[in-house]
């Protein structure tokens, strides 16, 4: 799926993820291909990326998240 | 005729002043360029977001109303006139400041004489202005500019939004100079909050939902994170685009210094030869006639 992480300033992720791990505000969650279309919002904490076994890790400050078609894309803080 | 040493004297000074307002007009490039990237790398966010309310409030039939969208009339105004903290910039602070004061005195004159109209002054050279014409002032920003993140006009953002949450003011309204190109700034009077409920009804007429989105965990509250989102990112779209508006417009005010001092240096130098040649025929002038006396 494709990921999109954009932040005010800049984006600050663009590209290919199998796995995205989210603070959600009703807890933790993830998202694999293939997922239903969802906008739900996001509180302080992690964003955890998967990709072809490497991980990273980008620090928000809340935010909100859309998935449609594959894409993924974050708003973050 | 002026004497040489005058001339060569304004010469020398008109020189280093030009050499100031070209270095000026370079920094001012250089920041103008800083300052457009900004803007730049901010509008893909301000865009989805929008996008994403859209998806949001298609479904909603629009009759709850957030905090900030509470219409209270506009008994009690605060003015955010944006400025910027020098000068030699143009016209660029005093339009903002004639804005100000043409706002008040053809909008609010009821709310200036019972003194319900209170001034948050972004930029130190309104905030001067306005004080010395015995504006009531309730806050001074003048460090903003110095380094312009989204986290900084966060802090600026949750401020006025207290304010019109507690009621300390009826309406906001933001003054600033928009970015259009290097040389044109448009003066935009902008209301902040409460937020225009115009801007969401609009959307929410022309957008279909894209598809069955799932909602985690409800619209209600998602669009309750979002309107103090879009509220903050308002606030530095206006700040980014005024500081890019202040770098356009000093830049184009220095490139005109610069042009005016390379006339003035050519009519000095022009005066300048003039005099010098008037003194050398004098001078030949003289040693002819003494010599022709000495014949005589």
């Amino acid at each position: 799926m494709n990921l999109e992480i954009i932040t005010p300033d800049k984006t600050i992720y663009k590209g290919e993820a199998d796995l995205v791990q989210l603070p959600g505000i009703d807890g933790s969650f993830e998202i694999l291909n293939n997922h239903a279309p969802l906008i739900s919002a996001l509180v302080k904490g992690k964003i955890k990326v998967k990709k072809s076994g490497s991980v990273e890790f980008y620090e928000v400050n809340g935010g909100v998240i859309e998935v449609l078609d594959n894409k993924v894309l974050i708003l973050a803080e | 005729m002026a004497n040489l040493k005058e001339v060569r004297v304004r010469i020398a000074s008109v020189k280093s002043t030009r050499q100031i307002t070209s270095a000026m007009k370079m920094v001012a490039a250089s920041k103008l360029r800083r300052a457009q990237n900004a803007i730049l790398g901010m509008r893909p966010y301000a865009q989805k977001l929008h996008e994403i309310m859209q998806n949001l409030s298609s479904g909603m039939d629009g009759s709850d109303e957030g905090i900030y969208a509470q219409n209270r009339g506009n008994e009690s105004v605060l003015l955010v006139p944006v400025t910027s903290n020098r000068g030699l910039c143009g016209a660029f602070n005093a339009n903002i400041i004639k804005a100000t004061t043409n706002y008040i005195h053809t909008n609010l004159p009821a709310q200036l004489k019972s003194g319900n109209v209170d001034l948050y002054c972004i930029g130190k050279k309104g905030a001067d202005i306005f004080k010395s014409r015995g504006y009531s002032i309730v806050e001074i920003n003048t460090d903003i500019f110095d380094d312009l993140t989204f986290d900084n006009s966060v802090v600026i953002a949750e401020e006025l939004m207290q304010i019109f949450a507690e009621k300390k003011h009826d309406q906001i309204i933001l003054i600033y100079n928009q970015f259009k190109n290097a040389a044109v700034q448009v003066l935009q009077v902008e209301q902040f909050l409460p937020v225009s409920k115009s801007i969401a009804d609009e959307s929410a007429a022309e957008a279909e939902p894209k598809a069955n989105y799932i909602f985690e965990p409800n619209k209600e509250e998602i669009l309750e994170a979002l309107v103090p989102k879009s509220i903050k990112v308002q606030l530095y779209k206006a700040l980014a685009d005024s500081l890019a508006a202040e770098h356009g417009a000093r830049m184009t005010a220095m490139h005109q210094a610069t042009e005016n001092a390379d006339s003035l240096l050519k009519d000095l130098n022009l005066s300048y030869n003039k005099a010098r040649q008037a003194a050398i025929t004098n001078e030949i002038l003289e040693i002819v006639s003494g010599a022709e006396a000495l014949k005589g």
